[in-house]
């Protein structure tokens, strides 16, 4: 029992990046926007998160330069692909590169070629609500994950139940029909893409302020092609991308813990799962996964 | 007054692009480095010319150009079909992991064989690792730009399973494959340098990408999809089966990129063969307007900053990452300046009214 509440408590540890990153996504893809940028912004905003709060020494104000970090990463993504209507996989991908290249460059440059990784005075502290019942591991978590899973249900009801919501699902789906209702497609994109990205930067955040109180090169590590897997597993839906993220993150504190009991096994099997088993249901789904139908469409007003 | 208007662009114009996103790149990079506290025109001159002044970094760039190229071709092949393939990184993988299982059982084989079948492996192995994507795309309609992209990661983590795994040297303890034989190693091709028979391959992948592209009828049709699969279709092309063969050339060809690694650079396989070769293939492809000769500059050109920016880092102190962030932003503006080739720039001489 103690070793199960332990386990829980790293998965929801784990999933919190991921989910953070997720809901992200969901929100830009639901708006019609596929972007791979993800990668690189987790990167980029836990490394601006790292040096703000370094160098300022506030950890609030290194959050509120991940955020930013990651807003305006959105809004790149939108420059490219809602104004401009570049191929959005390649303009994502271009934005990952140039992002985690902007990141290990500046890192370079502030910190040198160290080999440890420059940690934080301190990081963010978790909470112990429940401190001394058994219960206490699983609730020994950051308040940044305490925020993520409080934006499951949000993210859900900014979609579903605001006019912000209705318009970003109406662009996402059937951006003629939006334009013609009056709403004002590119806007609506940009402001997706800016609300997606601060989630993303929340992400990041975690990463270098909480998880790991450091930045170091390989810290988000393909996080941002889960999330990517994550969506298209939860049906672009926040609830089921919550499902999601917590059966990543429990096959992963699972694989840990399995490390440390030095049970030989290879891990890599774990760790490729979520992956494979995204490809599966595409290829289960097929022509009936629920994409939003305006994915990866630039829109062009009629006659314009 | 220049006058733009909506047309395809006239050649002249189509070959300023790359000149005005190169020039624009280094501008907007200019602005990174002037935050470094160095002069951008020293490291420019460092990246794009020093490398040239001597002939062992010459040669040096050849040796990079090498897998840039493969994979260049590799993205051009399925981009022109209209084939969003981001996963040539995990095909150069699995060439290269092919090779590594391939290699080390040659010995006593003639090394012309040999060196045959590990690119015959490796082609294999590739057009294998794209096989998945590009049947859900063609039966089910599964977009490949994320199956391709899951794939990347799934080929790292079983290579890594690997490495860690059976692979690991008992005695050192080193993560890395068996060494292949020496019958399997690609001869170098250039007297004192590190150039190996993967440049020959490579440049080879070139020109037949473009004769396929300008000499053959699967080359029109492939062209045709890339434009309108709809309209490829009203004309009779079996859209499918375009597909399904660029998918797998291109997988194919990224593999040969891996096997180039393995077998002409570092004799076995290891966890940081490809630095994302498979990445920047897409730039490569992006740089090169997906044509053969495009895709031979651009491939050297890139090259020669990863080479540039080498040697910049050691005497210049600016972090080798420099090279990425250059090659970042080449892609991006590239592809906005790709937008003007949809306008003609004229000369109107306004007329006088009435």
């Amino acid at each position: 029992m103690e070793l199960l509440i332990a386990l829980l408590g790293g998965t929801l540890r784990i999933s919190t990046p991921i989910l953070l990153a997720a809901l992200g996504e969901t929100i830009i893809e639901r708006a019609g926007i596929l972007n791979l940028g993800i990668e690189g912004t987790l990167l980029l905003s836990a490394f601006s998160g790292f040096v703000v709060a370094q160098l300022s020494g506030s950890l609030w104000l290194g959050l509120g330069a991940a955020v930013l970090t990651g807003v305006l990463l959105g809004l790149l993504m939108g420059f490219l692909s809602v104004t401009l209507k570049l191929n959005q996989h390649v303009a994502g991908l271009g934005i990952t590169l140039l992002a985690s290249g902007l990141a290990l460059y500046a890192f370079r440059l502030l910190y040198g070629g160290s080999s440890t990784p420059p940690a934080l005075e301190g990081s963010f502290t978790q909470f112990q609500p429940l401190h001394g019942t058994p219960l206490g591991p699983l609730f020994r978590q950051y308040g940044l994950t305490y925020l993520a899973l409080l934006l499951v249900p949000l993210t859900g009801w900014l979609l579903t139940r605001t006019a912000f919501g209705l318009r970003l699902r109406a662009v996402g789906e059937n951006p003629e029909a939006a334009d013609i209702a009056g709403v004002n497609v590119a806007a609506v994109r940009y402001r997706a893409l800016a609300l997606g990205g601060a989630l993303m930067g929340l992400a990041g955040a975690f990463l270098s302020l909480a998880q790991l109180g450091a930045f170091a090169h390989g810290m988000v590590s393909g996080r941002g092609w889960v999330a990517i897997a994550l969506v298209i597993f939860g049906h672009w839906q926040p609830s089921k991308v919550l499902g999601g993220a917590l059966l990543f993150g429990f096959l992963q504190a699972l694989q840990l813990r399995l490390q440390a009991e030095g049970v030989n096994l290879p891990y890599e099997a774990l760790l490729a799962l979520p992956y494979l088993v995204t490809i599966l249901i595409l290829a289960l789904t097929g022509r009936n996964t629920a994409y939003p139908k305006a994915l990866l469409k630039p829109y062009y007003r009629e006659g314009a | 007054m220049f006058r733009l208007e909506r047309a395809p662009a006239p050649l002249w114009q189509r070959a300023l692009v790359p000149v005005l996103a190169v020039l624009v790149t280094f501008i907007l990079v200019s602005l990174v480095i002037l935050g470094t506290g160095v002069d951008p025109l020293a490291v420019f001159r460092e990246v794009l010319f020093e490398p040239l002044t001597s002939r062992s970094d010459r040669l040096e760039v050849l040796v990079q150009a090498t897998p840039l190229l493969l994979t260049g071709v590799a993205v051009a092949v399925a981009f022109r079909g209209g084939y969003y393939n981001i996963g040539a990184e995990g095909q150069l993988y699995t060439g290269a992991l092919a090779a590594a299982l391939v290699g080390p059982r040659l010995g006593g084989v003639p090394a012309a064989l040999s060196v045959a079948v590990m690119l015959a492996a490796g082609f294999f192995g590739g057009a294998l690792w794209a096989l998945t994507p590009a049947l859900l795309k063609i039966r089910l309609k599964v977009d490949e730009v994320v199956t391709t992209l899951l794939l990347n990661s799934v080929m790292l983590f079983l290579i890594s399973a690997l490495l860690n795994g059976p692979w690991r040297d008992p005695v050192s303890g080193w993560p890395r494959s068996p060494a292949i034989a020496a019958s399997a190693q690609f001869p170098g091709i250039i007297p004192r340098s590190r150039v190996h028979l993967g440049l020959l391959v490579a440049l080879l992948a070139v020109a037949l990408l473009g004769w396929v592209l300008r000499r053959t009828r699967f080359g029109l049709e492939l062209r045709a999809v890339g434009l309108g699969a709809d309209a490829a279709r009203f004309m009779g092309v079996r859209v499918r089966r375009v597909v399904l063969i660029s998918a797998l050339v291109s997988g194919g060809v990224a593999g040969l990129a891996g096997v180039g690694e393995v077998a002409g650079v570092h004799t076995y396989l290891i966890g940081e063969l490809s630095p994302g070769y498979g990445y920047t293939g897409i730039i490569v492809a992006t740089f090169g307007g997906l044509s053969a000769p495009g895709i031979l500059i651009s491939g050297l050109f890139l090259a020669l900053i990863d080479t540039g920016t080498l040697s910049a880092s050691r005497t210049l102190g600016v972090p080798v990452y420099l090279g990425d962030v250059l090659e970042a932003t080449l892609l991006l503006v590239t592809l906005a300046f790709l937008l003007l080739n949809r306008y003609r720039l004229r000369w109107a001489v306004k007329r006088p009214v009435g």
